[in-house]
């Protein structure tokens, strides 16, 4: 920072520049702290690690030693700290408040998860250890799939995916694998409701199948004639999420499931709220052929800022022989043992996922918050969420306007009808809620309704905390509607930034931290 | 339960407001068919002690490898985690947060993102890096699909030192494309079969050093070759640590690094989770063709720096089937205990921990090659390389396990039915001298 000759600072504007306030001297604003990047920060000479003294033996690299610089700022441990901790408080957590995103259900994520996760049997062990080694690691795997084919009402199941997508990818996989197999090579069109995640069209692309959309009827499920239309001897399969994206029960699965059967095609279901029908409903019961489970939705892994997930995927009895490898089985006399090749196979595994056999730091945690709560917990979890998220819809429909008549699962839909000539948009509406301490609802999906604003409450949120919530919904609605649109146009104003100019960042993509060119011009 | 904060009063009351008689009614949309009466058949609900106890005896029944003398390698490497990294990654606001797609209150995540992609470009030698992938695995599958869409062609060859799951996983992820794979042998130390591979129609070419067998490779005439006929060079890598050491792919002319990023920050965790590195060279048509979440600089509406997610139109939510991959969730939480662990070591933490490694590994090549009948096979490797044994390595491996050591991973179990008598053995900087000479004792006795 420059100084002038009475040591009064001359350069405060440039705290806008490094993401700081220009109003103070130091960019900060009390609690809100500026935080430079660490390539600002730390040096080439910096270290917050001790480690012995390398002896400076002669290497045996072929000659391939690294040249020059890699250009790693370090920071001591207590500059560390603060630089990550300061980070962390510019960010809405769970753990803050309710985090209303709908088909991400963000609910509690409880801590007994994160230590059962950290013991170092668990944590502290290697995928290719001897298998005597491992056992009750293996274990820990078959007892998980136990628990997921029991609850979805399934006959195998797929651990190795590393996400809801990745998990997408193994089911169609195997529907491939099987069609294939059968000498229906001229299947190759999947049907996707509009309503679908973007994950399912890329995924069945990503598995050589075409997208055929199916649109929605008006009560924001599949339309049935629409769907008839589309079967045919070319069809695939079918991509479903169920409840669907919309907040509802696909009424008519049961003949869905029939109708793609006698067609000659499968039935993927997406998983992403299986939470809605966790312990109450099995998958399995309404013919599904293969669907993935998001361990960090339903199960409670935490999202981590956008990962990792898990996704393992079950499959009915059609599908079963395609599981990809690796699997954990047991053998007669009762020890674990994994099946990591095709070779070893019984059945004609389609391949590999990924690198070793799955997310296993996601397994520990989800058969603890499984074991937590068993058959019955989970039946309640389900009720709730589905509860909670009706109740928001009956206390905000007079304000509000649902997207759709009737009662919702696990989600409440919403389009910006309420919104009409008010001069305020979804985002608007959205970023305002970040003013009033909470973080926004999903917007603008799913892509069939205009301006959609999609709740998702949870079953971990309390009675209290939901009339707070939409008390506060309530008064904006009334807020937008009485002609105050310029509190909405500016929010959030309370963030630790304003607004941010999303076309700039795609326009003239900065993708990292370059030194200053002034820097650059005194090294040369 | 205590997770669930309803009483039954609560829910009475919601009911009531709600307009329905009893929860059944918000589930009348279920086919009857499909109602379940009671509880599915599964044990009931458990405190959290009980809960402990039961999946503390699970674990007690591993081997865990800070409780024995540890050497396997392989794709995943057990290296010492600073307690900082751990306390961190445990923050609510990072912990519990959702992918940033608020930036106004996700600036933590986007800026550590931001500061990720920047380290993982600077250690690779690269210009850009994207937000993480699953793993290094997914990450050599994605960058294949990549290289076909920028070059317009659709043969990539791997050459065979790639770790077999990564070209598995590659394979499966090509296997309904029009990207046809080819592999060649394993066992030739060289790359000349790779060069000799490359035609008109290859979009890339696939190369891991230091590779499964730990040793390592020069890229240098390999990407003139590449780039003469049109072709990608795409560098893997499963140790991220010896890129401390050894030459970046991107000063070896490699136009796409990935690799598995789980030394740094990540623990062994059985497998998973992982973090994949993903950069590449600064192209145009590279950079729109990349898969995954990119954090971008921007400012915001008082002109203030700030990060957002940028160049979505890429991704599945926006482009949907034209996307360029399907990826959604990525492995957040382990790339911020990357960069955590990166900015922990910086500069001189990074090359100490590598010489390091490099040390201990000439040590322990050094200490085993004097048992009778071992042989290493390596000329050059960084902190993993392969002993020829006398006899086969799995049972090998299987005896040592035995006596308490984990002693690497035989070949066979990568390749079945190839390389019989082969080990794979890696050190790190948490093996101590006294590992050593267990080890090779250890050995000395069950050959």
């Amino acid at each position: 920072m420059g100084m002038n000759t009475q040591g009064r600072p001359t350069r405060m504007a440039e705290n806008a520049a490094t993401g700081g306030y220009a109003d103070t001297v130091s960019g900060s604003r009390g609690l809100e702290q500026a935080e430079p990047l660490i390539f600002e920060r730390g040096n080439l000479e910096h270290c917050g690690v001790d480690l012995p003294e390398p002896k400076g033996t002669r290497t045996r690299l072929g000659g391939l030693e690294r040249q020059g610089q890699i250009g790693l700022p370090g920071l001591a441990e207590p500059e560390t700290m603060r630089h990550y901790v300061r980070l962390s408080r510019k960010n809405y957590a769970i753990d803050l408040g309710l985090y209303p995103l709908g088909s991400c259900t963000m609910k509690h994520n409880p801590r007994l998860n994160e230590k059962i996760a950290r013991l170092p049997g668990f944590a502290d062990i290697h995928p290719m250890q001897p298998a005597s080694t491992v056992q009750g690691a293996y274990q820990l795997m078959g007892e998980l799939a136990h628990w997921l084919m029991t609850l979805t009402g399934t006959t195998a199941v797929a651990m190795s995916p590393k996400a809801g997508a990745h998990g997408e990818f193994c089911g169609m996989m195997a529907i491939r694998a099987k069609l294939d197999s059968d000498g229906q090579t001229h299947r190759r069109r999947v049907l996707v409701p509009e309503s679908a995640h973007g994950t399912n069209p890329a995924t069945a692309v990503q598995c050589g199948f075409t997208v055929d959309e199916i649109p929605a009827d008006k009560t924001g499920r599949v339309d049935m004639e629409a769907f008839k239309a589309k079967l045919g001897d070319d069809v695939a399969g079918i991509m479903l999420t169920n409840p669907n994206t919309c907040g509802l029960f696909e009424r008519d699965i049961r003949e869905i499931a029939d109708l793609i059967h006698e067609a000659g095609g499968y039935f993927y279901c997406d998983g992403a709220n299986f939470n809605a029908i966790v312990g109450r409903v099995r998958p399995g019961d309404l013919g599904i052929d293969a669907m993935h489970i998001n361990l960090h939705k339903t199960f409670s892994t935490p999202h981590g800022g956008g990962g990792p997930g898990s996704g393992p995927t079950v499959f009915s009895a059609a599908l079963a022989a395609y599981v990809p490898v690796p699997y954990v089985q047991q053998t007669e006399k009762g020890a674990w043992e994994l099946v990591e090749h095709a070779g070893q196979a019984a059945g004609e595994p389609f391949g590999r996922m990924a690198a070793f056999h799955g997310q296993m730091g996601m397994f520990t945690r989800a058969l603890t918050y499984m074991m937590s709560h068993g058959s019955d917990g989970l039946k309640q979890v389900a009720e709730d969420a589905v509860l909670n998220a009706n109740y928001i819809l009956a206390r905000l429909k007079h304000v509000m306007t649902p997207a759709y008549e009737g009662h919702c699962m696990h989600e409440a839909l919403f389009d910006d009808r309420f919104l009409k000539d008010t001069g305020v948009s979804t985002l608007d509406f959205a970023k305002a809620m970040i003013d009033e301490g909470y973080h926004p609802m999903t917007m603008y999906f799913p892509l069939v309704v205009h301006g959609a604003m999609l709740i998702e409450p949870t079953e971990t949120e309390s009675k209290g905390g939901l009339d707070r919530f939409t008390e506060v919904l309530e008064a904006l609605a009334e807020a937008a509607r009485a002609g105050g649109k310029d509190r909405f146009l500016v929010a959030p104003v309370h963030a630790p930034t304003k607004r941010l100019d999303e076309t700039r960042a795609a326009r003239q993509p900065v993708l990292r931290w370059s030194p200053p060119a002034n820097e650059l011009e005194a090294a040369e | 339960m205590r997770y669930l904060p309803h009483t039954d009063t609560d829910r009475k009351a919601m009911l009531e407001t709600i307009g329905v008689a009893s929860i059944d009614e918000l589930f009348t949309d279920v086919p009857d068919a499909a109602r379940l009466d009671g509880l599915i058949d599964l044990p009931t609900k458990q405190s959290e002690l009980q809960v402990e106890r039961a999946l503390s005896a699970m674990a007690a029944k591993n081997v865990a490898a800070g409780q024995a003398p540890f050497f396997v390698g392989a794709g995943a490497y057990k290296h010492h985690i600073p307690a900082t990294v751990d306390h961190l990654i445990q923050r609510s606001e990072f912990l519990t947060a959702y992918t940033p797609y608020q930036p106004e209150i996700s600036q933590g995540t986007l800026q550590t993102l931001f500061e990720f992609q920047t380290q993982v470009a600077l250690l690779t030698g690269m210009d850009v890096a994207n937000a993480s992938m699953y793993d290094g695995s997914t990450a050599c599958a994605e960058a294949i699909m990549m290289a076909a869409r920028v070059t317009r062609r659709n043969k990539a060859v791997m050459a065979g030192g790639v770790h077999p799951h990564y070209i598995e996983a590659s394979k499966t992820l090509a296997k309904y494309s029009d990207v046809e794979i080819s592999v060649t042998d394993p066992a030739a130390s060289g790359l000349d079969e790779v060069i000799a591979a490359i035609g008109d129609e290859t979009a890339c070419i696939v190369v891991q050093t230091p590779d499964v067998f730990g040793r390592l490779h020069d890229l240098r005439a390999i990407s003139e070759a590449a780039h003469e006929k049109g072709a990608l060079v795409i560098a893997v890598f499963t140790e991220c640590v010896a890129l401390g050491l050894v030459e970046s792919p991107g000063a070896m002319g490699a136009d796409i690094a990935v690799g598995e990023g789980q030394s740094i920050g990540v623990g062994l965790n059985f497998g998973g989770p992982y973090v994949g590195l993903f950069a590449c060279k600064d192209d145009r048509r590279f950079i729109r063709q990349m898969p995954g979440r990119l954090a971008g600089e921007t400012v915001d509406a008082d002109g203030r720096r700030g990060y957002v997610l940028t160049l979505s139109t890429r991704e599945q939510h926006i482009r949907r089937d034209k996307a360029t991959s399907n990826i959604c969730t990525n492995s957040g939480l382990c790339s911020l205990a990357w960069t955590i662990h990166m900015t922990l070591l910086g500069e001189k933490g990074i090359t100490t921990l590598a010489r390091l490694n490099h040390e201990t590994a000439c040590e322990l090549a050094d200490a085993l090659s004097a048992v009778e009948g071992v042989e290493l096979v390596n000329e050059a490797f960084f902190n993993e390389f392969t002993l020829k044994l006398p006899r086969p390595a799995a049972q090998v491996v299987d005896d040592l396990a035995r006596v308490g050591v984990i002693g690497g991973v035989p070949a066979s179990r990568l390749f079945p039915g190839r390389f019989e008598n082969y080990l794979i053995v890696a050190a790190t900087e948490t093996n101590t001298p006294e590992d050593i000479a267990v080890f090779a004792k250890a050995l000395k006795g069950v050959l």
